[in-house]
């Protein structure tokens, strides 16, 4: 054994350049001659462009060129698209409006981008903006997704009333005899606060045009690089696929943001031929709050059905989701499949009936930010369950104890059939982790220190590993979700590893490499993970969705066995036996019965001189390719439990103690699971706690647009390392050979109802609003409110 | 425009700057030395951090005329040779970092924490220090950890 395959904690080999200050990120990357583009941006919500003149501003010291939506327009250069159809429930298509690169004759929310500025320095361009002019005629605008329908205000020419679709999941008619037979009915009005996904490194990009071969280059800060080259070859139709290449090289977070193909990118690589020159853009970060695409924005009524033995036998909800001003790239998938699939949670729920409008606001666009869809499913989901349980008397993990689905395969009424699971588990591990037993004396004890403890559960379960290609084809999507590999064996039995996932944080580097090592028992450092280049690797969907280990490590798989495959033949040739009689283990082939050995290292070599083989019946080489399409989502779930102190005199809520059991199947690497797992909850704990975007009705701006006005999770909103649990159960997933569920999203999936479950338990309220600030809180807690309540 | 004189990482280096340019500027620009970051431009977020003579400051909102004749040191002038900064060390082994945008900021305030507080800084100082410097990957609790295994080390 290597001692670095499955399941050891191998420390992270991409670390190296990241402590020394090597890394490579895209803007530390400078090309020769290479100009700098800045763009400006809509100062209104909602405005008709009278008039853009360039004139000053083309005349400014260092200025190589001006962009707007009218040359991008004249050169016939395609707008942004939204990748996946969905229809409404009367059968008409989605409606969707034109997302120009650069706005054309409208802008739709303050920081769409008018114009861009090319430049020989950064300095220079922003100079140069300030002085365009851009005659407004300024129109009224909407920024509440609860206001929007009914607002006078027309985002889009396509949708009257702003609604992109108004969507239906499940069956209607049998919810309602559901609930018309309740026992008991607990109904909410549940907001999802929109949030700003802030990645630390802001988005960055350099385009580039080569007039020799007539081909691009874009650098860009991509999650998915083969999306962008397609998309932007496909439908921009700036370049045939083999005259655009995309980089993502280091990318300093991602968390969905940067899944989308953005109007800067496109921009950038396209004006590079009009400048002749290389153009590099780096948002800064007022520009991340502002265009990035946003998170979450849900506006529920929701309901859950309770018969008279406490079974759970409906849940409706309807839903407002708000799109922003512009669909972005996967907007639409987002509040249908990626939401009202995911509504039964870990509850055997025989009815259950969504209806979601998607609905324009005059704000940067709405897309996938950490868990998609899934964390608003779970806090609609657990914020009723735990209600309900609190207004039966009931003990919260004991209610949801006898409605847990206990039998797998299990088909939900919306869609999803779990492949396998044991909630029952998770919950008895997470009540022990967490001393539950002894919550009531921690209580008292905290209560003498003038403090308020309350206890929140979350059992979460989330749909990831995205996805089958088929299945979501039949559902809208219009690419398929596979993922590819191709695993290269050097003459020297070293290994480089192609792929279409992208690492921006979540280490494949040494998680694939760990595979290889398992695999063929080969040292992890004699494995290069090879991503993020259109020219290097063929194709790949990408880094999202919690699907690298399940679909990327699996199409890796695939490519190992081919490897060992061949390798065996080419064993079997040199040491004069048959392929059946090759024994493949820890790294060396044997013939079975015999004492003959070859290591991987030495048929790699035999495989490339090819002297001892008939190269008519073995192809002379060790390079294999695999596609693989996954057979169904993985199910990772889990129970998270949390409690917090509430100050009384300052509303200010402290995470006590959190506990987070989760059932990922088989772990690949341990400690990079388990940072995956802490990560996500402090994002959970930013929503339910901290972060909330906040746009100014009045005015239409974006009020939180920095990190003085947004407050991120710092170290010290963080429970203690011994407060802070982390444990694991084990179903293995049936559909890969690792047995691998996803970790990416989990934590901030599962960690907001269970923060705003122990606050509303601690200040005995039935609801609170997230984020749960000082100010919320304490205005919660006072007399006048709680009576309202 | 007027010429700055520094030394960083031991290297006396001079370069023509304007009156405006930022420290980070200098260092990644004028040097070509990517590994300070810019996250947020308005001193919050810490991705830049260095130390100037000594002491952690943030080189997003330094003007570099400001550093004339003093002593800078950058993430890349941490390591001795192949030999890394306990530190440095202490963040690969705890896994105090994922995608590493923040780790050179977050790198250089721990050494100015130790610097300041000790080889024993508790958690509570360690969370409180931190609290100018932002990760969005790894929830802190492996940062906390390296800082506080990298200062037993120092």
């Amino acid at each position: 054994m290597t001692g670095t395959g499955v399941g050891a904690s191998v420390r992270r080999k991409e670390d190296l350049r990241f402590i020394t200050g090597k890394g490579n990120y895209t803007d530390d990357i400078t090309l020769k001659d290479q100009a700098y583009g800045y763009f400006l941006r809509s100062p209104h919500a909602h405005a008709k462009i009278k008039s853009i003149n360039t004139a000053k501003a083309g005349k400014m010291p260092g200025v190589l060129g001006i962009f707007t939506g009218d040359d991008v327009a004249k050169d016939k250069l395609g707008g942004l698209i939204c990748g996946w159809t969905i229809h409404s429930k009367d059968g008409s298509g989605m409606k969707a409006g034109p997302h120009p690169v650069l706005a054309l004759d409208k802008v739709r929310f303050v920081g769409d981008q008018v114009a861009l500025v090319v430049a020989e320095t950064k300095d220079q361009a922003k100079a140069a903006a300030a002085a365009v002019q851009v005659t407004y005629t300024v129109l009224p605008h909407v920024v509440d997704v609860a206001k929007a329908m009914k607002s006078k205000v027309q985002i889009h020419d396509v949708a009257s009333d702003n609604r992109v679709y108004n969507w239906s999941l499940g069956d209607e008619a049998a919810t309602a005899a559901a609930f018309k037979s309740a026992a008991h009915v607990t109904s909410m009005d549940i907001v999802n606060n929109r949030l700003i996904p802030n990645a630390m490194e802001p988005r960055a990009a350099i385009g580039a045009y080569d007039a020799g071969t007539e081909s691009y280059t874009l650098y860009t800060t991509s999650q998915n690089p083969h999306v962008a080259r397609l998309v932007i070859s496909a439908f921009h139709g700036l370049a045939p696929e083999h005259k655009l290449r995309v980089i993502a090289p280091d990318v300093g977070g991602g968390f969905g943001s940067k899944i989308f193909i953005y109007g800067e990118e496109v921009a950038c690589v396209w004006a590079a031929k009009f400048v002749g020159r290389p153009i590099k853009w780096t948002g800064e970060r007022s520009e991340s709050f502002l265009s990035d695409a946003h998170g979450r924005d849900h506006v529920t009524k929701a309901e859950l059905a309770v018969d008279s033995s406490g079974k759970i036998t409906g849940l409706r909800v309807n839903t407002k989701a708000a799109m922003g001003a512009y669909l972005s790239t996967f907007a639409s998938a987002v509040p249908t499949y990626l939401y009202a699939t995911l509504l039964s949670g870990q509850y055997n729920i025989p009815n259950i009936y969504a209806e979601v409008d998607a609905i324009y606001t005059n704000t940067a666009p709405v897309d996938a930010y950490r868990g998609a869809g899934r964390p608003e499913a779970t806090y609609v989901v657990e914020r009723l369950v735990e209600t309900a349980a609190r207004e039966l008397k009931m003990d919260p993990a004991e209610f949801r104890r006898q409605n847990f689905v206990t039998q797998f395969p299990h088909q939900t009424p919306v869609i999803m059939c779990y492949d396998t699971g044991d909630y029952g588990a998770a919950l008895d591990k997470a009540l022990e982790l967490s001393d539950y037993k002894n919550f009531a004396r921690r209580k008292a004890a905290s209560l003498k220190n003038g403090k308020l403890r309350g206890v929140g559960f979350s059992a979460y379960i989330e749909a990831c590993g995205i996805a089958p290609s088929a299945a979501v084809g039949s559902l809208g999507a219009g690419v398929g979700l596979w993922e590819s590999a191709e695993v290269r064996v050097n003459a020297v039995g070293t290994i480089e590893v192609l792929t279409g996932s992208h690492s921006h944080g979540q280490g494949h580097e040494t998680t694939f490499a760990q595979l290889v090592s398992e695999k063929l028992g080969v040292d992890i450092n004699s494995v290069s993970i090879v991503h993020g280049d259109t020219d290097k690797v063929q194709m790949g969907m990408g880094t999202y969705g919690s699907r690298s280990g399940a679909v990327g490590m699996h199409a890796n798989s695939k490519a190992l066995d081919k490897i060992e495959a061949k390798a065996k033949r080419v064993a079997a040739a040199v040491m004069e036996s048959s392929v059946d009689d090759i024994e493949f283990k820890n790294g060396t082939f044997t013939v079975k019965g015999t004492d003959k050995k070859m290591a991987f290292g030495e048929v790699a070599l035999a495989s490339y001189v090819g002297h001892k083989f008939n190269s008519n019946e073995i192809e002379i080489g060790l390079k294999e390719t695999s596609f693989h399409d996954p057979a169904n989502f993985v199910f990772p779930a889990g129970v998270h439990i949390c409690e917090v102190e509430v100050d009384q005199d300052t509303g200010l809520t402290k995470i006590a103690a959190y506990t987070a059991v989760d059932d990922f199947g088989n772990l690949i690497n341990p400690m990079i699971v388990e940072g995956q797992v802490q990560g996500g909850v402090a994002q959970g704990i930013g929503q339910a706690l901290l972060e909330g975007a906040i746009y100014d009705e009045d005015s239409g701006q974006l009020l939180t647009g920095s990190f003085m006005d947004y407050n991120m999770p710092r170290a010290a909103n963080m429970p203690h390392i011994e407060n802070f649990k982390l444990g694991f159960t084990c179903t293995p997933c049936p559909t890969n050979p690792m047995g691998i569920k996803g970790c990416g999203e989990a934590g901030a999936i599962g960690a907001p109802p269970a923060v705003i479950n122990a606050i509303t338990d601690a200040i005995g309220v039935r609801d609170i609003a997230m984020p749960a600030t000082p100010l919320t809180v304490w205005s919660a807690m006072q007399p006048m409110q709680k009576a309202a309540e | 425009m007027p010429t700055l004189s520094v030394k960083v990482n031991g290297k006396a280096v001079k370069g023509d700057v304007e009156g405006r340019t930022l420290l980070v500027e200098f260092i990644r620009e004028n040097l070509g030395m990517t590994g300070t970051h810019v996250g947020c431009d308005t001193s919050q977020c810490g991705a830049c951090v260095v130390h100037v003579n000594g002491k952690a400051i943030k080189s997003c909102t330094t003007l570099a005329l400001a550093c004339e004749g003093a002593e800078v040191t950058t993430v890349e002038g941490l390591a001795k040779g192949t030999e890394l900064h306990p530190m440095q060390a202490a963040f690969k082994e705890h896994h105090g970092l994922q995608c590493g945008f923040c780790t050179p900021g977050m790198i250089m305030a721990a050494i100015d924490i130790v610097q300041r507080h000790g080889k024993k800084p508790d958690e509570e100082i360690v969370r409180r220090e931190l609290s100018g410097n932002i990760c969005r990957c790894t929830g802190y609790h492996n940062i906390v950890k390296a800082v506080q295994a990298g200062a037993a080390n120092m």
